[in-house]
């Protein structure tokens, strides 16, 4: 389990407490957090659950792989921290874990 | 449309959860019934043919939503209930059992059932088509290593299923009425990829032959599939995925519009203007194809048109129309599709299909309709971000393998920006 914080767009701050084995996108999605599509449900074929990995989680989240990087090159507005939230499993130690989410999935 | 209040969904798939969520995203705040026929809540159907099949996804996972959230959404949901009767001039549904349930505007997202031909044999035990999660529940305990399983149908539910089941260690043989797999929805070149690599994991093709017979061995269950040439392939049991008929039998017997699916405008709008239907039920105007009615199997279509229908109930404006998208999971190969190539005259390849990553380019004249793209995400959505543009791409571009997909995305639209 972790309390993960989404922050949208527009400063709406929502703590969630998401269990391990799920991804962030999931977390989100299951917990009516506007702002992740994921159109997809997390086959990695859509590239509409983009979020910014607050600066201090980079390391603990991990990197995207070539698959991910490559979708993220046609996310809009994409920053060093992108990544798209599918890819990030959940565990104990992703609590705290903070993402800001962007303007729009499209 | 102003005065609404009530609004019922029925069908519980994607589609009629997504016209949930969107209602609410859209401020509707009046009630909204969602009536599924189906026990669970709305769940991601492409993982059932793939990791729910396999195992490696739980019924718990495949829910887009748990159910107890859609009360916080003030969404009632009424699972495992038929809707028998549409009375549109009452505005009323029944379900079975008799309970009606008002409404000032109804989406139908009835979905399909999966096709069932009329092949000998095709009622017996040990026979299965691949729709729903409960489908699925009752084929999984039969995928045991070395139990052989026939597949009738190599569309990409029959290839998914393939590869869960190889994967699986069970014997696989895929009969196919038509010459080659994926006839109908993707080019003879990739269909000969795909051919090629289930072929390398050791799935036996029985192509352009018919199905005749569905045989019962002495326990009365099915033990193989008598083809037309004669032979007959044996089996533990049988899989059937030969595609999906639109569910739209209340939409017939209520007199609406109906032309293999419910016909709609470009609003979701059925010939009842209280009336909508949505997802793979439906057949809508596509814009981005001339306004020619379509009827479209997916998850794109799911969603776009429960987008669709939530604007039009709450008179917001019209989302941009996307330009459809699907994918296929098969062993280590991830499909990705955008567009539709019908009518194409060419071809132009990306990357090495030996390597198990590449992409194709369906044109016709100078003019990019679609890509296919196994392993090649960049390919998949730079293409589909040209065709949102409704730009197109230089082939000879595409062939320049020092640049990336992002750098010939660019340049294709700088130069569709200077032309224009």
């Amino acid at each position: 389990m972790a309390k993960i914080t989404y922050i949208e767009h527009n400063g709406q701050v929502h703590e969630v407490d998401v269990a391990s084995g799920m991804s962030v996108m999931e977390g989100a999605v299951k917990h009516l957090v506007p702002g992740i599509d994921a159109d997809c449900g997390g086959a990695c074929a859509c590239a509409t659950c983009h979020v910014y990995v607050d600066p201090a989680w980079v390391e603990q989240t991990g990197k995207a792989s070539s698959m991910e990087e490559s979708m993220l090159d046609f996310a809009n507005e994409v920053e060093p921290t992108s990544r798209l939230s599918c890819q990030i499993r959940v565990s104990d130690a992703l609590d705290g874990l903070v993402v800001r989410l962007p303007a729009s999935q499209h | 449309m102003s005065g609404i209040q009530r609004v019922v969904i029925v069908g519980g798939g994607h589609a009629g959860g997504e016209a949930a969520g969107q209602l609410r995203a859209h401020g509707f705040a009046g009630d909204i019934t969602l009536i599924g026929e189906e026990p669970l809540a709305p769940y991601q159907r492409p993982p059932l043919s793939k990791a729910y099949l396999s195992g490696a996804l739980s019924a718990e996972r495949l829910l887009i939503r748990p159910a107890e959230v859609y009360a916080e959404e003030g969404v009632r949901l009424v699972l495992g209930r038929k809707v028998i009767w549409l009375d549109r001039q009452t505005r009323r549904v029944r379900l079975e059992g008799g309970q009606e349930i008002p409404y000032d505007a109804l989406i139908l997202a009835t979905g399909g059932r999966a096709r069932r031909p009329p092949t000998p044999g095709i009622d017996l035990v040990g026979v299965f088509t691949l729709r729903t999660a409960a489908d699925v529940d009752f084929i999984r305990p039969r995928f045991l290593p070395g139990a052989r399983l026939a597949v009738i149908g190599a569309g990409y539910i029959g290839l998914e299923v393939a590869a869960v089941a190889r994967t699986l260690g069970l014997h696989v043989t895929v009969i196919e009425a038509a010459q080659r797999p994926l006839a109908r929805v993707t080019s003879p070149e990739m269909a000969g990829f795909f051919l090629d690599r289930h072929a390398g994991r050791g799935v036996r093709f029985a192509l352009g032959v018919q199905a005749e017979a569905i045989l019962p061995g002495p326990d009365g269950a099915a033990a193989g599939v008598a083809l037309a040439d004669g032979t007959t392939v044996e089996a533990d049991l049988v899989i059937v995925g030969v595609g999906i008929a639109p569910e739209t039998q209340l939409a017939e017997l209520s007199g609406l519009v109906v032309e293999d699916g419910v016909v709609t405008d470009s609003g979701a709008r059925t010939s009842d203007p209280a009336v909508f239907a949505i997802g793979d039920c439906a057949r809508r105007p596509l814009a981005c194809f001339g306004g020619r009615l379509m009827r479209l199997e997916s998850v794109h279509n799911a969603i776009e048109g429960a987008k669709i229908a939530a604007a039009t109930i709450t008179g917001a404006a019209p989302p941009i129309e996307e330009i459809p998208w699907f994918w296929s999971d098969q062993y280590d190969l991830k499909l990705t599709m955008a567009g539709l190539s019908a009518g194409y005259d060419a071809i132009v390849q990306r990357g090495a299909p030996e390597a198990g990553s590449f992409a194709l380019f369906y044109y016709r004249g100078s003019h990019l309709l679609a890509v296919d793209a196994v392993n090649r995400p960049g390919e998949y959505l730079g293409a589909k971000q040209i065709l949102q543009k409704g730009a197109t791409i230089a082939p000879a571009l595409l062939q320049d393998m020092g640049k990336s997909m992002k750098q010939i995305v660019t340049e294709a639209l700088a130069g569709a920006a200077h032309a224009g």
